[in-house]
This record gives structure tokens, C-alpha cells and sequence, in this order.
């Protein structure tokens, strides 16, 4: 496995799509040094930023306070990204397959417009996490992407199918224009929540202000949440279920667009 | 000073069709022999006229609207890099200017003519075009809504009328007038639209879009113009507008006129559900009517653009497909309206369109008369038209093509009977002599001595069915711009304007009209003749 370990911080923030399982799966390492990443509009090699070490294969690490390195794993499609410390904005964008796993926090644009795969943050993320870039019409379409942290701003903007799951609270505009897939909050979100959402469920585990465009539906516990819930604890993520526990209120919306999407805020029996 | 030898030469407006002949060229021109200079060995090579195309829409506000509302095109789009010779831009859609030009002219395409231009938004669409790099450009001015042209209409007054349209040519710096749906775009200011030729229009008591069609192309043939009125008819796009589009046709008896994206106006059936093919229809009318011209408007499956003058309709297309539409008013002129599409070949309504538009350059018997468009970009990007011709020239492809659509969709078109196929000849009349020719421009579309030396050459490789999408070299005014697929030299083209006499008078009845209803002053309103890069002011016919 190659092993990158940042020098130091660049003054500006440095492209490098180039790394990523896909590229460097089959190269040597004196190959993986001389890959091509643009600081600003200048091209250069992975090793005036990376001391590169370790043996070629189909795995990839990167160690160090990436905050400033954006655009990792773009586009991969298999194998396993292993970051130990930050990473920056773009991570995992357009991804189709394999595992990205980061230690700290990522910033902005995390997983956008991904379509398979898996991502875990142990740390925060920034926003538009899943998100559609500006004018596209769909965002993430497949995939997970769980952060043990908090989000930032449109969290799963236009998502269409996938699961986001965030422990910490996000901002603002969770699932704005969703158009399918679930967005777990383990923590709440702060305002408008699923604004404009026309299809998908958003899930929260504390209670949450609703916009007034969304109305109360009923009270129960949905089957499928029992099949997502074991799926997600396989992944360290647990979520309540059990009818003894409480029961979940469903909220339909968005009435503005008008939509047919759900908000299922979690209420425990009083104890 | 340039000679080309060896070549099969295609110049239909000559007669010459597929003779080896050399073609020597001096000071930008054709001319019957040249001593020394470059040769070219174009053996096993077709030597064409560059394309003319008589539609697109490539400079602009409305343009740059539509470039501004789609940023994801361009993240897919291919970039032109910045080199010492090219300015960095994107192709795609809705490409940028400089890429444009680069795009037209790799294709071998030198000469295009922008059909819809508010006066309004003259000035922006000059700089734009100034911006095309290597094309000679043309322009048309909208008119067919403009509510100073139809309070005339109104009040009776053609005499004036006409002063006024020339007036507005002259200010537009224009090349000839473009009508989109008469009547339609005032009518969408009150929520409405013009979809019946012989009822007024919204806001008035008299005018109708029958007159303002006719009292607009008698305008135009009383000016003189080199190109008749370029006409997109009423109720674009809507299942059974034959009938309109029919009409609209009988309404231009015994004048000329250019009938813009003729595949949008050939539909009959009541409803989507019933659309079908009305081209045979329309072109059995058009073949015994030479007083008209069209370009086909066909459309290519994949991505698309609409934009329009044409307000309402793309309200229309925007609650079928819920995609994102803007809509613009141009203050007392025209509107405008953007969707961004996609043609699907599993759609019922998208297969018939397709079709349509294949049956209209089919069964049109005359070349001279129909030309090859995709109203770019609302059929489909002007760089793909290899694809169509290919499909023009190919009856077995086509029907290869055909297998593929949804079967409900083949009992509603002819296409599948249709044998013709396009000869090489043809294909240089409807991309190049006969769109020259209906725009009235005589040294464009051939290869005679005298005419400007823009010449595209290509392989001749009757197996490819994509022979046009590479040419080997494209001369632009006797330079040669593209050689082995790459942009070798980046030249400035001109923009051919008209200057219609008027009587000087008609300003002194306009301004005050401005004073009461423009948002800029009369003085700001016509386009100075300095602002064009190089403008070719063409002479009206005798």
C-alpha cells in the first residue's frame, strides 16, 4: 500500500484528483511521485508535497492535514482510500465504488454527486455533503456516507438515492430538493429542513423546527426502519426501532413545491 | 496565393458536380490562375463550398442566458485550452464564442447567419459575435411582436410601418427580419398566446398574426432585402399545427419567405398522446411553392437547449417536463424563454420529431429550397450535423436508426418508406449553395471566380459514414484555417449588415414614443456602425 505523508501545507489549496485507489492501483511508486497535482493553475509532482513510501497496490493512504487538498478519490470506482487526518473539499466527488475512510474532518462538497460506494468520516464535514453541483439536476444517486460529526449546509442537496448519515447536528437546508434517498440526523439540524423536498426520507433522532409546509401525518414505526436499522449498525450507526422504545412522527412535504417526501422525527415514550 | 489540384469538386451553383479541377485562389477570392504559392494535393479528396448555416443561435443575451442557467453542461463540455493561437473555451451545448467558431470551422462551416436578435440586445449580440472568431456572421432582427411596428399595423399605417422596420434594421445593425410567433409574445404579456391566425391579438382590436405575417414579408420585399422574412410560425412545437402552419403558408401566396425549423411546425394528431407526422403534408404544399424556402430544424437525440423568442411555448415545454425554464421580457419588442431538454429515443413524441424532421429533407424534392439546421441549439448542437447528413445519406443506417424507437412511434411516421439518399452534390446544396442563396449572399456557396475562397475539403471515404466530421483542411477567405484537424490560423470574420433607405423623418415620429415607453433613451438605442468589427454592408436587390 502506498503511504502519502503531507510535508507541509500548501499556500494554496492543491488539486489532486490524481489520488485515488484507480490511478495508483497500478503503479509503481517512483510513478505514484511523479503523478501530476495543480497548485493553483501550475501542474506538479505528487512528491513536492508527499513523501511517498510503502509498496504498490491496491489500497492508498494518506496521512496529514489534507484541509487544503482537494478533489481526493474523484471519480474512484474501487478499492480502499485510507486518510489519516483531514482531507478538503471535493472528497470522493463522482465516486462509484470502493471505501474512503478519513480520521478527521473533510470539508465542503463531500461525496457530491456520487453514485456508489462508501464514505466515514470520523471527524466533521462542510456542506452540500451528497450534494448536487450547482445546475445539475440530481445529486448523490447511490452509495453511503457517514460522519460521526456535525455538517454543514445543505446536507444531500437534490440527492436522488443513497443514505447520508450524520451523528453531530448539520446547518441549515438538510435535504434541500430531495428527490429521493434517506438523510439520517442522529443530532437534529438547525432551520428548514427539507425545503423543497419532493421524494426521500430524512430521519431525525431529536426533534427538529419544521417548516410550515410540511404536515403531520401519523405516528408509528415504519417496517423499513427495522431493516435500515440492522443495516446501519453493521456500520457502527444505531438507530431506535423498537416499538417499547417510542414510535416516530411522520411528517409529509414539501406543501410549496408540492412534494411527497417524509420527515420522521423520533419521539421515545416518556419514561 | 493557393492552389488546390486533384480534387472532386462539388459546386452545385455552378453545375459542377463531383469534376476533378484545381481551384486557385488570390487576395481572399477565387480567381482563374494563380503563378506560384502553397498547392494543396486534394487527391481522393471532395473539395466543397464552406457550410452556410441559414439558423443558429450563437451570440446573444438570450445565449448567454441559457450558457448562464446550465453550468453542468459545461463540467461535461470539451475545453479548448488556452495556446498562443486559441482562446481558452468550452464546447458543449451551448458553447462559448471563441469556441464557436473553432467548432463551425472544424467542421467546415464558414459562414452563419444568428436568426433572433432583439434590438434591444443588438449591441450585446455584435460584441459576441465580434468574439466568433473565423466566421463571416449575419444577423436577423426580431420584429414580428415589436408593439410600435403593430400600433402602426393597428392604426393602418404600412407606409410607416415600413420606415420604422427599416429604421430598426439600420439601428439593430441587421441583416434581414425574423417573425416568431407574430403576435404570440405580445399576447404572453397577458398570459396568453397567439394560436389563431385570423383572431386579433391580445391588446388589440384589429391586427392579426395573419397581418402582421403578410404586412411583414410585403415590408421586406418593398425594402429589398437580400433575405426574405425568416419566418418561425404560430403554435411552435404543439400536436395538429399543420393546419396553422398550412395557413400560415397560403397567408405568404405570391411573396417570399424562409419557413425557419420547419420540423417544429409539422405535427398533426390532437394531443401528445396522437402526435404524428404531418411532414408529407407540408411537403407536398411546399414543393409546388417556390415563392418559400425552409431549413429543417430536425433534431438529434441527447441534450439540447431551447431558446426562444417564443415566450409561451417554452412555458409550455417547462410544465411537460418540470426542467428549468427561464423567461425574459424584453421590454416592448419580444420576450424570450429557455428550457434546457433532452430528446429521448424511447419517447413517443421525440421519436415523431425525429422523423419529421428526416422526412422533410426527403420528401422536399427541391435541395435548393430546404436546408440542413438543427436550430441549434434546440433540436440539437450545430455540431453534430455529420450525424444527420449521415443519416441523409445512409437509407439502411436510417433504418437501423428507425428499429430503435418506440413501436407506437412507427405507425405515426413515413420515414421507413423513404428511400432517397442524399448524393455528395446535394449535400453541398443544402449545406452550403442553397442556404447562401436564400440569404441572398452571392459570393458565399460556391466556387466560381469571384466568390470568396472559403472552401472545406474532405476525405472521400464512402465507408465512413462520418466523411463530414473531419474535414482535411478548411480555407477561410484564402487562409487556411484547419489542416489535419487542427486550427492552424485564427482569422476575423466579417458581419454582413443591409442599409434600407428609409425616410430620415421617422426619427422625430419614434422618439417621443421612446421618451414615453423605453427604459433607455433614443440616442442609446442604435447600434454605431464602429462598434462592429468589420462590417460588410450589403447591397438590397435591384
Amino acid at each position: 500500500m502506498p503511504t502519502l505523508t503531507l510535508k507541509e501545507q500548501p499556500a494554496v489549496p492543491l488539486e489532486a484528483e490524481s489520488l485515488s485507489p484507480d490511478v495508483t492501483a497500478a503503479l509503481a511508486l517512483d510513478a505514484v511521485r511523479a503523478l501530476p497535482v495543480y497548485l493553483g493553475k501550475r501542474p506538479q509532482r505528487v512528491d513536492d508535497f508527499f513523501e511517498v513510501e510503502g509498496a504498490a497496490g491496491d489500497e492508498l493512504e494518506i496521512r496529514g492535514d489534507g484541509r487544503k487538498i482537494k478533489w481526493i478519490g474523484r471519480g474512484m470506482t474501487r478499492g480502499r482510500l485510507t486518510i489519516i487526518g483531514n482531507a478538503g473539499m471535493h472528497l470522493g466527488a463522482y465516486m462509484k465504488g470502493g471505501t474512503i475512510e478519513v480520521s478527521g474532518s473533510v470539508m465542503d462538497w463531500l461525496g457530491a454527486e456520487m453514485s456508489g460506494g462508501s464514505i466515514h468520516v470520523g471527524g466533521n464535514a462542510g456542506g452540500q455533503v451528497g450534494a448536487a453541483y450547482r445546475g445539475s439536476l440530481s445529486g448523490m444517486k447511490g452509495g453511503t456516507i457517514l460522519i460521526e460529526g456535525s455538517a454543514g449546509l445543505e446536507v444531500g442537496m437534490r440527492m436522488r438515492r443513497g443514505i447520508i448519515a450524520v451523528g453531530g447536528q448539520v446547518r441549515d437546508f438538510a435535504g434541500l430538493e430531495m428527490k429521493g434517498g434517506t438523510i439520517l440526523l442522529r443530532s437534529g439540524a438547525e432551520l428548514r429542513t427539507g425545503a423543497w423536498i419532493s421524494r426521500g426520507t430524512i430521519i431525525s433522532l431529536t426533534p427538529i423546527r419544521l417548516l410550515p409546509t410540511f404536515s403531520y401525518s401519523c405516528t408509528y414505526n415504519p417496517t423499513f426502519l427495522r431493516v435500515y436499522a440492522r443495516h446501519l449498525s453493521t456500520l457502527g450507526f444505531r438507530i431506535p426501532y423498537e416499538e417499547k422504545d417510542g414510535a416516530y412522527q411522520r411528517y409529509t412535504g414539501d406543501a410549496a413545491v408540492p412534494g411527497k417526501g417524509e420527515i420522521l422525527v423520533w419521539k421515545p415514550h416518556a419514561s | 496565393m493557393l492552389r488546390i489540384t486533384g480534387g472532386k469538386v462539388h459546386d452545385p451553383a455552378n453545375g459542377v458536380l463531383g469534376v476533378v479541377q484545381d481551384i486557385c485562389i488570390a487576395d481572399g477570392r477565387i480567381v482563374p490562375q494563380v503563378e506560384g504559392g502553397r498547392s494543396i494535393d486534394a487527391s481522393g479528396m471532395v473539395v466543397f463550398p464552406g457550410g452556410v448555416d441559414v439558423h443558429t443561435h450563437v451570440a446573444g443575451a438570450a445565449m448567454n442566458f441559457a450558457r448562464g442557467i446550465t453550468p453542468e453542461n459545461y463540467r461535461k463540455a470539451s475545453p479548448f485550452i488556452h495556446t498562443p493561437e486559441l482562446r481558452a473555451g468550452l464546447g458543449g451545448i451551448t458553447p462559448t464564442t471563441f469556441a464557436t467558431g473553432y467548432l463551425y470551422a472544424g467542421m467546415g462551416w464558414t459562414t452563419v447567419n444568428e436568426a433572433a436578435v432583439p434590438i434591444l440586445s443588438a449591441r450585446h449580440t455584435h460584441e459576441e459575435l465580434h468574439d466568433i472568431p473565423i466566421l463571416d456572421k449575419s444577423s436577423l432582427v426580431l420584429m414580428a411582436n415589436n408593439e410600435i411596428v403593430l400600433d402602426l399595423l393597428e392604426a393602418g399605417e404600412v407606409e410607416r410601418a415600413k420606415h420604422v422596420v427599416a429604421w430598426l434594421i439600420w439601428a439593430a445593425k441587421a441583416y434581414g427580419v425574423k417573425a416568431v410567433n407574430p403576435g404570440g409574445i405580445v399576447a404572453w404579456k397577458f398570459g396568453k398566446n397567439a394560436s389563431k391566425l385570423s383572431e386579433p391579438v391580445d391588446g388589440y382590436r384589429r391586427v392579426t398574426p395573419a397581418q402582421i405575417i403578410s404586412s411583414l414579408a410585403g415590408i421586406i420585399d418593398d425594402l429589398r432585402l437580400p433575405h426574405p422574412l425568416h419566418l418561425h410560425c404560430n403554435n411552435l412545437g404543439i400536436p395538429g399545427n399543420v393546419s396553422t402552419t398550412l395557413e400560415t403558408m397560403k397567408v405568404l401566396e405570391g411573396r417570399r419567405a424562409h419557413m425557419a425549423h420547419l420540423q417544429f411546425h409539422a405535427y398533426g394528431g390532437n394531443g401528445w398522446g396522437t402526435l404524428r407526422s404531418e411532414a408529407a403534408t407540408i411537403a407536398e404544399y411546399f414543393n409546388a411553392h417556390t415563392n418559400l424556402t425552409a431549413d429543417a430544424g430536425a433534431i438529434l437525440f441527447g441534450d439540447a437547449m431551447t431558446v426562444t423568442a417564443d415566450g409561451p411555448w417554452e412555458h409550455v415545454l417547462h410544465e411537460l417536463t418540470g426542467h428549468k425554464w427561464s423567461n425574459v421580457d424584453v421590454e416592448n419588442e419580444t420576450g424570450c424563454g429557455i428550457v434546457s431538454y433532452t430528446y429521448k429515443e424511447r419517447s413517443l413524441v421525440n421519436a415523431v420529431q425525429w422523423a419529421v424532421g428526416l422526412e422533410l429533407l426527403l420528401l422536399i424534392n427541391d435541395p435548393w429550397r430546404i436546408f440542413l439546421t438543427t436550430d441549434h441549439p434546440n433540436g440539437g448542437c450545430f455540431w453534430r450535423y455529420p450525424e444527420l447528413i449521415r443519416l441523409l445519406r445512409d437509407a439502411d443506417y436510417r433504418r437501423e436508426c428507425l428499429k430503435r424507437l418506440p413501436p407506437k412511434a412507427q405507425k405515426r411516421i413515413v420515414l421507413a418508406d423513404l428511400d432517397r439518399q442524399y448524393t455528395v452534390s446535394e449535400i453541398a446544396i443544402i449545406t452550403s449553395a442553397g442556404p447562401a442563396r436564400a440569404l441572398g449572399l452571392s459570393q458565399k456557396g460556391h466556387l466560381g471566380v469571384g466568390a470568396d475562397a472559403d472552401i472545406a475539403i474532405y476525405d472521400e471515404n464512402p465507408a465512413s459514414g462520418l466523411m463530414f466530421e473531419h474535414p482535411r483542411y478548411v480555407i477561410k477567405g484564402g487562409v487556411i484555417v484547419v489542416e489535419e484537424g487542427q486550427i492552424r490560423a485564427v482569422t476575423q470574420g466579417r458581419e454582413f449588415i443591409v442599409h434600407p433607405s428609409f425616410d430620415e423623418q421617422i426619427e422625430a415620429y419614434l422618439r417621443p414614443l421612446f421618451e414615453k415607453v423605453y427604459t433607455i433613451s433614443f440616442d442609446n438605442y442604435p447600434v454605431a456602425i464602429e462598434r462592429l468589427a468589420q462590417p460588410d454592408i450589403r447591397a438590397c436587390r435591384p
